[in-house]
């Protein structure tokens, strides 16, 4: 114990005597840890708020009815189960307008409510009956009123004109929701008699044979394990989230390994003395240890502090862009347990044990004498360069093999990982090479030496350099599947909104009163109604889309696959267009036959195109509208287009407005949907660029903690030149010089590997994330932005060692001949 | 005072009563190279009584700093025995090896090898910590008597070689070791200087009475010690 304490001190000293070098070490712990506990905080958040949403309804284990082909039921089926002595209770959910901010409306009614159910208050008695008497009551959580500007006692108003009953705020209800009384529901919702489920009673259980007897094929059991819809569709998103939370780590992994790596370095001549005065290896590898653990708790604290932060920052953009996406709705304020606190302090510790493992065991290896002796480490680098070249040529084989197995999100990214990885082992290989080269090649003995010594710099800045080509390649290639997908966004955008004006009506009524007076616009040059109607495909959400005829669509909408036949067919035959990712998921094919769940029976429809649907989550069907309200009786027909000759918009518009009033629940133009659909995608990819650009600051500081630490060993290998008539200043500018030419090469590394990342991301994970590709694009003058970065990046990390061997006094070169070791 | 009889490869030298402190046995040490095993120690015996100063000598590369490692068990040995209090020291296991490095053993070495990030006053008494045997009196006096009083704050690389040597030399003793090895303690140091180390250690040795063992391929400081021998060929032979 006594060793351990004092062997403990005696190392730790050494951070006494540099504490630039420490600071670098726990910043690069601390950013790595950061990055990745932010990332996890992201999601922790998201699927927090996904299950408070969802275990409304199921919590407790409770079981839920649904329509069996989705949407809503009528209300005659709870009366039904209830008369034959199920227990079970009605609810009804959609989404209203509150202001700007689209709200989760959901009905319940709180004398049949389940005791199981975290809605507590609504079961007091109190609640109960003022929720059904008087004025009624609203019940959200106090981060909603927050959102929606509100207080308690207000009545909210929806862009229909309905007004809700005053709002009381409860801690169980879940983020961006009303809950009110069933009635008031349907009303506000415009769904008279209608249920979207019926919650079962703990006391009871209903399965399948029962309620085909009472309910016919209406109805469906939910079990409450059964992953709600939201927490299904937003898996990708989350998953890549964390794939770029853990590229993240990985970098800053590479300089606390790189840190770690070199003051073992540095220490090798108190290793050897404290070996020679009687530290056993033992008492020596437990100081390791335990100056290990105080790092971790010191720069795991920090980096768990610092990924809250991060996620406060970032929790905004990924909350619109979830809701933007998919409909979920965030609560704002970030609340995490202790175990997301434990799992970063975690994080952060095995990052440190992998950095600090190779050092550690050599050290316990290593006999006493040898430990002494530089040849000994020289002959083991040269030995780890062979090793490297092995493992990448393992990584680059391990990618191919993953690239032929590839059939999903985690063998995508596994393919990445091991170009990856393989080309930044590769790295310091393919750079010890070219410098031999250029040795070989030089003339003069200033610039022999310049490669010469180069090859010898190469051990200590492989790490770094390796950061820094990781960062450049996650540059070129996220920033060039993004910037792929922004003008193919836009282009496809230009496609599918062709109509001048987009609006839905508050009631089918309405919309029939509004479609009447549009008919008779000399500046609307075509009316066209949008249906819609809900249905399950391979347990997945769809949406079917009934469009008419007209050549906005067959000019204009935009088809991967279909014949010049295809809107012919779709509206003369049970045809129907199917979006990529459905087509996918279904593993269906042009010409291939659908049976799509309707009311009544199934829906036969043949495939007649395939087209892009980018940014949708759920399956989507387009059919002719017609032959959609046949077999839907449910079919939404609100939803309206608009072609109107460009200058008259504003006018048609505000004449609506103006005539009809309430009647239109939204009207827009274009221009704002184009815009609302732009800022979504934007948002999503706020997120990816902060997380690159943390990347890329989080590998100069990589190469600035190395160069640093090698300062003091770069002496020794500088005093010789310096003794025989080079200055320092030329010595300073020289060594600037290499670091440039080996960000230059790790920049033009990154070049090829950034494409491939594209590649990997469009070709395979997109797809399997997401269920569409991309077209490839590459953009050289991001290549160009690149290189500049790697240069600047260099300079900014080497200018401070460069200028301190610059201007270091001669006492110090000497030294290096006085006391040599 | 009269050298005593050399040893030879073959037979001991009596020793005086009492016991000597350390006998080596038919020592034997090779180092692999890419021609073949290459012997340094064909068979060496040496025995050093406790008090008694003894300088090894020799050409360089002739295999004494490698005799000295194996002594202060630093490093293995091929063959042959090393007994230090009658306890064969090679055959020890490495906790034990440590333990004596730490209690019993004290080393200079020609490098000084004091720790950069530790002071002067931390570097004398961190050995003594080690074994848990610190005398702040001990301590005290030998920072005086070494002439470092003025430097207990300082770091290594501020200190001159002499300094960084006194240093070395006051931590190796802090710990009152039973054996004292020095590797060529003054072949960093000028004459004058060497001489005033050698004989300040030899002061300190004398008063602490452990047995000293120096290499030195110096004739006249190998003078100053009780008994001389030489080291050829892997063997020891009279100086």
């Amino acid at each position: 114990m006594r060793e351990t304490l004092w062997t403990l001190l005696a190392l730790m000293s050494h951070w006494r005597r540099h504490p630039v070098n420490l600071a670098t070490l726990i910043l690069g712990l601390a950013i790595a840890t950061a990055l990745w506990s932010g990332v996890q905080a992201l999601n922790a958040q998201a699927r927090k708020s996904y299950d408070s949403a969802a275990a409304i309804f199921s919590g407790g284990g409770l079981q839920n009815l649904v329509a069996a082909r989705g949407g809503l039921f009528t209300q005659e089926l709870f009366v039904k189960l209830r008369r034959a002595g199920a227990k079970v209770s009605p609810a009804l959910e959609g989404t209203a307008r509150v202001g700007e901010k689209n709200i989760r409306l959901i009905g319940v009614e709180p004398v049949t409510l389940p005791r199981a159910l975290t809605l507590v208050p609504l079961r007091e008695t109190k609640e109960a009956t003022n929720i059904l008497t008087g004025e009624g009551r609203s019940f959200a959580s106090a981060q909603t009123l927050r959102d929606l500007s509100l207080s308690e006692g207000a009545r909210p108003k929806t862009q229909r004109g309905f007004i809700l009953p005053p709002l009381v705020a409860i801690e169980k209800a879940p983020p961006g929701a009303i809950i009110v009384d069933i009635g008031v529901a349907q009303k506000t919702l415009d769904k008279p008699q209608r249920l979207s489920r019926l919650i079962v009673s703990g006391e009871t259980r209903i399965d399948a044979a029962t309620l085909a007897e009472v309910t016919g094929d209406a109805l469906r059991v939910e079990e409450p394990d059964e992953a709600n819809d939201l927490s299904r569709l937003t898996d990708s998103f989350h998953l890549n989230l964390t794939a770029f939370g853990l590229l993240a780590f990985l970098v800053g992994f590479f300089i606390v390994n790189a840190s770690f790596g070199l003051a073992f370095e540095q220490r090798l001549p108190m290793v050897r003395t404290l070996r020679a005065l009687g530290v056993s290896a033992r008492a020596l590898v437990a100081s390791l240890v335990c100056e290990l653990l105080v790092f971790t708790l010191v720069a795991g604290g920090i980096g768990v502090i610092g990924g809250y932060l991060i996620a406060a920052a970032l929790l905004p953009d990924v909350a619109a862009s979830l809701e933007g996406l998919y409909g979920a709705q965030l609560s704002g304020r970030l609340t995490l347990d202790a175990r997301w606190w434990l799992s970063g302090l975690a994080m952060a510790g095995a990052g440190a044990l992998l950095a600090a493992g190779s050092g550690l065991s050599k050290t316990l290896r290593l006999p006493v004498l040898s430990v002494a002796r530089p040849i000994a480490w020289r002959e083991a680098h040269h030995s780890y360069l062979r090793r490297q070249a092995a493992l990448a040529a393992l990584s680059l084989v391990a990618a191919a093999l993953a690239y032929r197995a590839a059939d999903g999100l985690v063998t995508g990214f596994l393919v990445i990982a091991f170009a990856l990885l393989g080309a930044a082992l590769l790295l310091p290989v393919a750079l010890a090479v070219l410098l031999r080269i250029g040795e070989s090649l030089a003339r003069g003995p200033l610039v022999r030496w310049f490669f010469a010594d180069g090859r010898q710099e190469i051990a200590g800045l492989s790490l770094a350099l390796m950061a820094l080509l990781l960062a450049l390649a996650t540059n070129i290639g996220v920033g060039g599947m993004v910037e792929g997908f922004r003008r193919t966004f836009t282009g496809w955008l230009d496609a599918r909104l062709v109509a001048e004006i987009y609006y839905e009506a508050a009631t089918p009524a309405d919309a029939r009163e509004i479609e009447e007076w549009t008919r008779g616009q000399r500046n609307i040059a075509a009316i066209l109604p949008v249906w819609r109607a809900k249905t399950r495909l391979d347990d997945w959400p769809v949406d079917i889309v009934g469009m008419t005829p007209h050549e906005t669509y067959s000019a204009h909408f935009p088809l991967l696959e279909g014949g010049d036949d295809a809107w012919r067919a779709l509206h003369e035959e049970d045809a129907a267009l199917i979006s990529e990712q459905l087509a996918r998921r279904l593993k269906v094919r042009l010409g291939d036959a659908l049976d799509i769940p309707a009311p009544g029976e199934n829906w036969r429809a043949k495939i007649v195109g395939v087209f892009p649907d980018y940014g949708n989550p759920k399956g989507q069907l387009r059919v002719d509208h017609e032959r959609l309200a046949r077999r839907f009786a449910d079919a939404s027909g609100v939803h309206y287009s608009l072609r109107v000759a460009p200058a008259a918009v504003a006018q048609v518009m505000a004449e609506m407005q103006t005539r009809f009033g309430p009647k239109i629940a939204r009207i827009v133009d274009q221009a704002e949907v184009k815009k609302v659909s732009t800022d979504i995608f934007e948002r999503t990819f706020t997120v990816t660029a902060a997380l690159n650009t943390l990347t890329l600051i989080v590998s100069a500081i990589a190469l600035f903690a190395s160069l640093l630490t090698l300062s003091n060993l770069r002496l020794a290998q500088i005093a010789p030149v310096w003794a025989v008539g080079v200055t320092r200043r030329r010595l300073a500018g020289l060594e600037l010089l290499r670091i440039l030419l080996f960000s230059a090469g790790a920049a033009l590394l990154a070049v090829p590997l950034g494409i491939f990342m594209t590649w990997g991301l469009v070709a395979i994970v997109n797809v399997a994330a997401f269920g569409w590709r991309l077209p490839m694009h590459v953009f050289p003058e991001q290549w160009a932005q690149v290189f500049v970065v790697a240069l600047v990046t260099a300079l900014v990390a080497a200018i401070a060692p460069a200028t301190r061997l610059a201007r270091s006094a001669p006492t110090d070169l000497l030294k290096v001949f006085a006391n040599e070791r | 005072m009269n050298a005593p009889s050399v040893l030879s490869s073959a037979a001991f030298v009596d020793a005086k009563p009492p016991a000597p402190l350390l006998r080596v046995v038919n020592l034997r040490k090779s180092y692999a190279t890419p021609q073949g095993p290459l012997p340094v120690l064909r068979g060496v015996n040496l025995a050093l009584e406790a008090g008694a100063t003894l300088a090894l000598m020799g050409e360089s590369g002739c295999g004494k700093s490698t005799l000295l490692h194996l002594v202060g068990v630093l490093d293995h040995a091929d063959g042959g025995e090393i007994l230090l209090d009658s306890v064969d020291i090679a055959r020890l296991s490495e906790n034990a090896r440590a333990a004596l490095r730490r209690e019993t053993i004290g080393v200079i070495f020609q490098q000084f090898n004091l720790i950069a990030s530790l002071t002067v006053a931390e570097n004398l008494a961190f050995q003594a910590r080690l074994a848990g045997r610190l005398d702040p009196q001990w301590q005290e006096e030998l920072t005086r008597r070494l002439g470092l009083k003025t430097l207990v704050s300082r770091y290594p690389e501020q200190l001159s070689g002499g300094q960084q040597q006194r240093v070395a030399v006051g931590r190796a003793l802090a710990v009152r070791p039973k054996l004292l090895l020095a590797d060529e303690p003054t072949g960093n140091l000028d004459e004058a200087a060497g001489d005033a180390m050698l004989a300040l250690t030899l002061q300190l040795v004398e008063e602490t009475g452990c047995a000293f063992l120096m290499v030195t391929h110096s004739a006249r400081l190998a003078a100053r010690l009780q008994r001389r021998v030489r080291l050829a060929t892997g063997a020891l032979t009279p100086s």
